[in-house]
């Protein structure tokens, strides 16, 4: 007979004695069934869609195979710069950073504002093929414990290197919605700890952008930043 | 299979293989049920016969079983592919009763072990009325749907989807297929199987064999379409974009090869336009291969330089990553799955026309490092994202989160 699974609010990675335990993540894809074709519609849409949904558009496409242009970092920019050709637009939307924003409705206020200043300044509505709508996707995010602790900020380097892609997304990526401060956990942890002497590693690790980067990328910086600041 | 999950680690990395394991581990000694309508042939069979022997390997409880009907039966399903890939298509009434009352006989068949599941995935339209047919189960029912349902024919889908709307869940391949249902439809792309004679490492000897055996010069360029000989396909815009390529790459060569279309009724038509636009170019090979040439297409896939798949409507068209997965970039139609394969300009073009994909073609050809960085970026595209060992994953966290309610966030 199975287990029983035990789905509790959001845990933070640090343990009760003061260590740092290394969770994993896997994630879901959900189709909403919604979808836009030209901007109106994309703007209806996010008025009242989900706050996953966003999160997924924003995130998670850097779990899931996509085809997103590398230059736009958000699945909403993407296609209003693929299916709409309205490439102004879709550096707005790019700029749109989510870190900004704790409230996920206040996220998506701003993605409505800049949608609706498109449209009142479009005389055309531009459209797109019905094979270029944009789908509507929410996810589903299932963390799990890999059972292994670290107590020592010199560990994270070794930490880090034996980590899964998604691992990493969990810690560096995911962490930042769900963090009071909207950082990563490595940094969260590091401050935690009190100590001065990992104040310019937490500075340091605050200026990696995960935007632009694949996590395998992403874990290398991270092994090297960590190489340097609390050695291996 | 002894340690099948090592196999899969050796190649895609053991940290994937431990993550499986991890996100298994809650699932351990669940009962979990497939059911299909073949236990060979087709994709679904084929990747059953690997998932079901993973699932197993993971602790899990997993059996696959496989409904029986008679040869009208089959018709029926087949008049319901064709209706859901958008075909008109008209079935009698007396066809559905009988689509009806064989799935009334596998439910009888099946009952006990249905009952039991705290899982039953059901794959396609063919045992689809299950569901309805046991009303003591007490799991979770999921339809995996592996169709492109995204323009059915309405009057099929409205009687299909009468026996899907009560499943706890659907899985569709991309969010262009999902429907209007009263469920959670989850999003799983299909995948490859890196081990299978399609896709494994085959001997030197092996391709040797392969220009031989087709009369293909191993000194000059080789462009390839794998793909059965439909329209949507496009052989003769392939044809188009070798000739326009060909006057800038003289030595170039063309394979476009396929299986032979037993229950296609416009295979045969295809084949023959394919023919005739072929002309008699002896650097054209078009070859009609047993379905089980699997071992042949991959020796064809890794002697190509170039690999297209210039569709103009595609469910997902998995020969894409095949081909990438031999470290080559693809050059393919702009449309659906190909679209989730080919990152343009990293791992492949995506093009609308023939002239477009000769231009790609004529691009890779002269920029010979370029191609060999684009292969390795596909193939390492391929082993991130589409194959087996996602697939997988993907198939564990639908049911850890179906174990749960249904939260956005899944604290294990």
């Amino acid at each position: 007979m199975a287990k029983t699974i035990d789905s509790t609010a959001v845990r933070q990675p640090i343990t009760k004695d003061g260590g740092f335990a290394i969770k994993d993540c896997a994630l879901a894809a959900i189709a909403t069934g919604r979808r836009a074709q030209n901007l109106k519609e994309l703007r209806d849409e996010l008025e009242w869609t989900d706050a996953a949904c966003i999160y997924y558009h924003f995130w998670a496409n850097l779990l899931r195979p996509t085809f997103d242009d590398p230059r736009f970092n958000n699945g909403f920019a993407n296609w209003v710069f693929q299916a709409l050709h309205n490439q102004a637009l879709a550096e707005r939307l790019s700029v749109i950073d989510p870190m900004e924003f704790d409230d996920p409705d206040d996220l998506r206020r701003e993605l409505v504002e800049v949608i609706e200043e498109e449209l009142d300044r479009s005389e055309l509505l531009p459209w797109t093929s019905r094979e270029q709508q944009f789908h509507f996707i929410r996810s589903q995010i299932v963390v799990f414990d890999t059972r292994k602790v670290i107590h020592d900020p010199r560990e994270l380097r070794n930490a880090v290197t034996a980590m899964t892609a998604s691992s990493v997304f969990y810690h560096f990526v995911d962490a930042r919605r769900r963090t009071p401060n909207s950082v990563d956990d490595f940094s969260t942890w590091l401050t935690d700890l009190h100590d001065e002497k990992y104040r310019p590693l937490c500075t340091r690790l605050a200026g990696i952008d995960p935007f632009f980067t694949t996590l395998v990328e992403l874990r290398q910086e991270l092994t090297e930043v960590f190489d340097e600041y609390v050695g291996g | 299979m002894a340690n099948l999950l090592q196999e899969y680690a050796n190649v895609a990395g053991e940290d994937v293989v431990d993550h499986l394991r991890q996100l298994a581990a809650p699932l351990e000694g669940m009962k979990v049920v497939h059911v299909n309508s073949t236990r060979v042939g087709g994709g679904v069979a084929e990747i059953l016969a690997k998932l079901v022997p993973l699932k197993q390997e993971l602790g899990i409880d997993v059996t696959w079983e496989v409904i029986a009907g008679e040869a009208d039966f089959y018709a029926t399903t087949k008049a319901f592919h064709n209706g859901l890939q958008g075909n008109r298509v008209d079935i009698a009434k007396d066809r559905l009763r009988d689509f009806e009352s064989t799935n009334e006989r596998n439910a009888e068949e099946l009952r006990s072990t249905l009952e039991a599941a705290d899982m039953v995935f059901v794959h396609d339209p063919q045992p689809a009325p299950l569901l309805g047919l046991v009303p003591e189960r007490r799991g979770k029912w999921i339809w995996r749907c592996h169709i492109d349902v995204s323009r059915p024919h309405r009057p099929v889908w409205r009687y299909l989807r009468n026996f899907v709307a009560g499943y706890d869940a659907s899985i569709f391949s991309l969010a262009a297929f999902a429907q209007n249902l009263p469920h959670v439809q989850y999003l799983i792309p299909p995948s490859i199987d890196p081990l299978s004679d399609k896709n494994a490492p085959l001997p030197d000897a092996a391709l040797r064999a392969i220009y031989e055996e087709f009369g293909i010069d191993p000194d000059r360029e080789l462009m390839l379409q794998v793909s059965r000989f439909d329209r949507f396909k496009d052989p003769v815009g392939v044809i188009e974009a070798y000739r326009l390529a060909k006057k800038f790459s003289p030595g170039l060569q063309l394979v476009l090869a396929g299986g032979a279309a037993t229950d296609d009724p416009e295979g045969a038509a295809v084949l023959e336009e394919t023919k005739s636009a072929a002309g008699d170019d002896p650097d054209v090979h078009i070859l009609l291969l047993p379905p089980d040439a699997h071992r042949t297409i991959n020796a064809l896939q890794r002697v190509a330089d170039i690999v297209l798949q210039k569709s103009t409507r595609e469910g997902f068209g998995l020969t894409v990553a095949e081909a990438m997965w031999k470290g080559k970039p693809v050059i393919g139609g702009d449309t659906g799955g190909i679209r989730l394969q080919i990152v343009n300009d990293h791992t492949g073009f995506l093009v609308s026309t023939p002239e477009g994909a000769a231009l790609r073609i004529r691009y890779l050809l002269h920029h010979r490092d370029r191609l060999a960085e684009m292969g390795e970026e596909a193939r390492s595209y391929v082993r991130e994202n589409f194959l087996l060992t996602r697939h997988l994953r993907e198939y564990l966290t639908v049911m850890v989160a179906l174990a749960n309610r249904a939260e956005d966030r899944i604290e294990l």
